[in-house]
Parts: C-alpha cells; sequence; structure tokens
C-alpha cells in the first residue's frame, strides 16, 4: 500500500472519532476508582465508629492531605508519561517530598515518645497487619481501569507510566480509607501507608511494562 | 527549521478542529520528514524505511490526543518516531542508541524517493474481507465514509466504527510482525 492511500485513510477516519485527551481519562478513572474504594470501604470495612470526632480533629485531615499528595504526585506524573514527549519529574519530585515530611514527621513523634515500647505501639498501631494489603485491595480496581486506558495513550516509558499510575490509585484509594483507618500517627502512616501505596506502584510497574507498549 | 514546526503545528491544529484537507497535509509533509529521518538511520535495512515510515504515522494519527498543544508539535512527533525506531530494532535484536535531542536534525533531513510498505500490506491481507475494502475505498479525493460505507453493505455510523477499528488492528498487527 502507498503511504498516500495509508494517509488518505487516515484523515477521512479523523472527521469521525476522537479519543480523549489524557487529563479527562485521568479524571474519569479517579473518579470511578475512588467511587469504587468507597463502595469497598463502606460495604466490606465500615467506617471508624468515631467518624464525627474525627473529622473535627486535625490528625484525620492530616493524614488525608498525606494520601491526597501522593495521589496528586502521581497524578502529574502519569499525566506527562502518558504522552511520548512527557517526563515525570515534577510528579516524583512532590512525591519525594511529602514522603520525606511524613517520614521525618514519623521519626520525630517515635523519638519523644516516652520509651521505645511506646515507639513500637505507635508503629504497630491497631492495624499494621491489616493496612497496607487493605489499601493494595482498595486500589487494584483503580489501577486496572487506569492501565487500561493508558494502552490508548502513547507512553514510550511504559514501566515508569505504570509506576506513576500505581502512586496515583495509591494516593486516591489511600485517601477514601481514612474514613475506616483510625490510625493517628504519623509513624504509623509513614510506614504502611507509604508501603500500600508502594505495593500498588510495584504492581503497575510490572504490569505496565508488557502490557503498555504500543 | 523551525519554519517546519510552524507549518506543521499549524496544519495539526486545523487537522484536529476538523479540516481534513490540513491534516492530510500535514500527515504528508511529516510524511516525508519520517522518511529521511529513518533512511538516514536504517542505512543496513532501507526495505524498512517505508514499513516504519507507515507504522509511525499510523501511530502519530492514533495517539494524536496524546500531543499537548501548548508544546511542539515535532518533539512530540520525533519522540514517537523514535520509540519505534527502538521498538524495530528491539523486534530485530539490534542495539543501537538514539539520541533524545536529535529532533532538530529531525526537520532538517534530505527527502529519499517514497518506497513501498510490505508489512502494511501483510497487516491489510490479515483483515476482514469489509475492513480491508473500507481502508482502501476512503480516498479524500475519492469515496467518501459513506459512499465507502454503502459499497461495504454499512451505513456511515458503522463504516467509521468499522474504519476506525480497522486502523487499530493494523497498528496493532504492523507492531507484532516481527515481533
Amino acid at each position: 500500500m502507498r503511504t498516500d492511500d495509508l494517509i488518505d485513510a487516515l484523515a477521512r477516519d479523523a472527521e469521525g472519532t476522537r479519543d480523549p485527551a489524557p487529563p479527562r481519562r485521568l479524571a474519569l478513572v479517579a473518579a470511578l476508582g475512588a467511587l469504587a474504594a468507597l463502595v469497598l470501604v463502606l460495604s466490606w470495612l465500615g467506617t471508624r465508629q468515631d467518624l464525627a470526632q474525627a473529622l473535627l480533629g486535625p490528625m484525620f485531615w492530616m493524614k488525608a492531605v498525606y494520601t491526597a499528595v501522593l495521589g496528586a504526585a502521581g497524578y502529574l506524573a502519569v499525566e506527562r508519561l502518558s504522552r511520548p514527549d512527557g517526563s515525570g519529574r515534577r510528579g516524583w519530585m512532590l512525591g519525594a517530598a511529602i514522603f520525606a515530611l511524613c517520614v521525618a514527621a514519623g521519626a520525630y513523634q517515635a523519638l519523644v515518645s516516652p520509651d521505645v515500647q511506646a515507639a513500637l505501639k505507635m508503629l504497630h498501631g491497631h492495624s499494621w497487619r491489616s493496612c497496607s494489603p487493605r489499601i493494595l485491595l482498595l486500589g487494584l480496581p483503580m489501577l486496572g481501569l487506569g492501565l487500561w486506558t493508558l494502552r490508548g495513550t502513547a507512553p514510550t516509558r511504559p514501566g515508569l507510566a505504570g509506576f506513576a499510575m500505581g502512586l496515583f490509585s495509591g494516593g486516591v484509594v489511600a485517601t477514601v480509607y481514612g474514613l475506616h483507618c483510625p490510625e493517628h500517627t504519623f509513624t504509623f502512616i509513614a510506614l504502611w501507608y507509604s508501603l500500600g501505596v508502594l505495593a500498588l506502584a510495584a504492581i503497575g510497574a510490572l504490569v505496565g511494562r508488557w502490557a503498555l507498549r504500543w | 527549521m523551525t519554519d517546519t514546526e510552524t507549518r506543521l503545528k499549524a496544519l495539526m491544529l486545523r487537522g484536529l478542529d476538523g479540516d481534513a484537507a490540513a491534516y492530510r497535509a500535514c500527515l504528508a509533509l511529516l510524511g516525508v520528514r519520517l522518511r529521511a529521518y529513518f533512511a538516514r538511520r536504517m542505512s543496513g535495512a532501507p526495505g524498512d524505511v517505508e514499513d516504519l515510515v507507515q507504522e509511525t504515522l499510523l501511530a502519530v494519527h492514533l495517539k494524536r490526543s496524546t500531543w499537548d498543544s501548548a508544546q511542539s508539535f515535532t518533539a512530540w512527533a520525533h519522540a514517537v518516531a523514535r520509540y519505534k525506531l527502538i521498538d524495530h530494532w528491539r523486534r530485530r535484536r539490534v542495539r543501537q542508541t538514539l539520541p533524545i535531542e536529535d529532533h532538530i536534525d529531525f526537520l532538517a533531513a534530505e527527502e529519499p524517493d517514497p518506497g513501498v510498505g510490505l508489512e502494511l500490506d501483510r497487516a491489510l491481507a490479515s483483515l476482514p474481507e469489509r475492513q480491508r475494502r473500507l481502508v482502501g475505498d476512503v480516498k479524500l479525493t475519492g469515496l467518501s465514509l459513506a459512499e465507502a460505507g454503502a459499497r461495504a453493505g454499512m451505513s456511515e455510523g458503522a463504516a467509521k466504527v468499522a474504519l476506525h477499528r480497522a486502523l487499530k488492528a493494523l497498528a496493532e498487527r504492523m507492531r507484532r510482525a516481527d515481533g
């Protein structure tokens, strides 16, 4: 087939359909992913007993800010990495900065606690075994949907794009998970929340490496 | 050089707004650039040049929503071409590196004659008969989608969907052609 004939067919097709740009795709993924996580939290885990009170205190919101900023970092990275000439730098920097801040706050809280026992207690909280796996499970619907929608885009670094999609998903669903989780120390959040988000990012990277080629 | 960027970008913007003639002109101009770009980097396999030009044009078309119109169109198109060339080498087990900055050079090459792409025909041959006919029939100067659709026994809406599916299938098959 002559290239000119191909171009004719492409020009004809351009009159018909037009795909949404990455920001719109990602907004839809976030909305559906958050909704899926919310339904799971409400039907499976339930909200924390003291939710009404917690909403008045600072720690509920600090946690939400941490996870939401992680999600925003993932968004910034994946929005760029879904384009062939894009770099995730701004997203990585934001993610690293907020993570460092949370780790520093967690380390500080552990250091000023009365003794090692108290510090360990903060680190374990009430739910250290279930926290990361639950965030991982809550995030799978959004990650799956996100990777699927990325297949319509043009990432030239598929592994990194998948990692960023995982970070985005993890940040969004960990924020929703805050409605259930009663933990209230940075020490706990910095380790177990981050680990759950990181697990999603790792899965995103692994799957993305082969699923996002085009 | 920047002149080419200005022209390509203006044509692409008009094309995205639904101007089919401008879109066609943009792809044709880009095709010339791509041919020169690949020819220069594939002196070992000149027969593959047109295949890559066609595969890249298909990708440019199908992935055009990922171009951010606030950015350079040439840099975006070069990134697509570079990805396709590296992918081609990977499939052929050739180890090469490509500088990421040479999209300036991408604009400034001499123009070899277009060859004939064989892989596209092979991919086309593997499509269902109706889709294949449709792709061949929709010339910008010739049949409209409605007319080509009627010839294949489809409504215009169905022809639209069928053409888009056919192009996506072609892109996928070319990518896997020598995988």
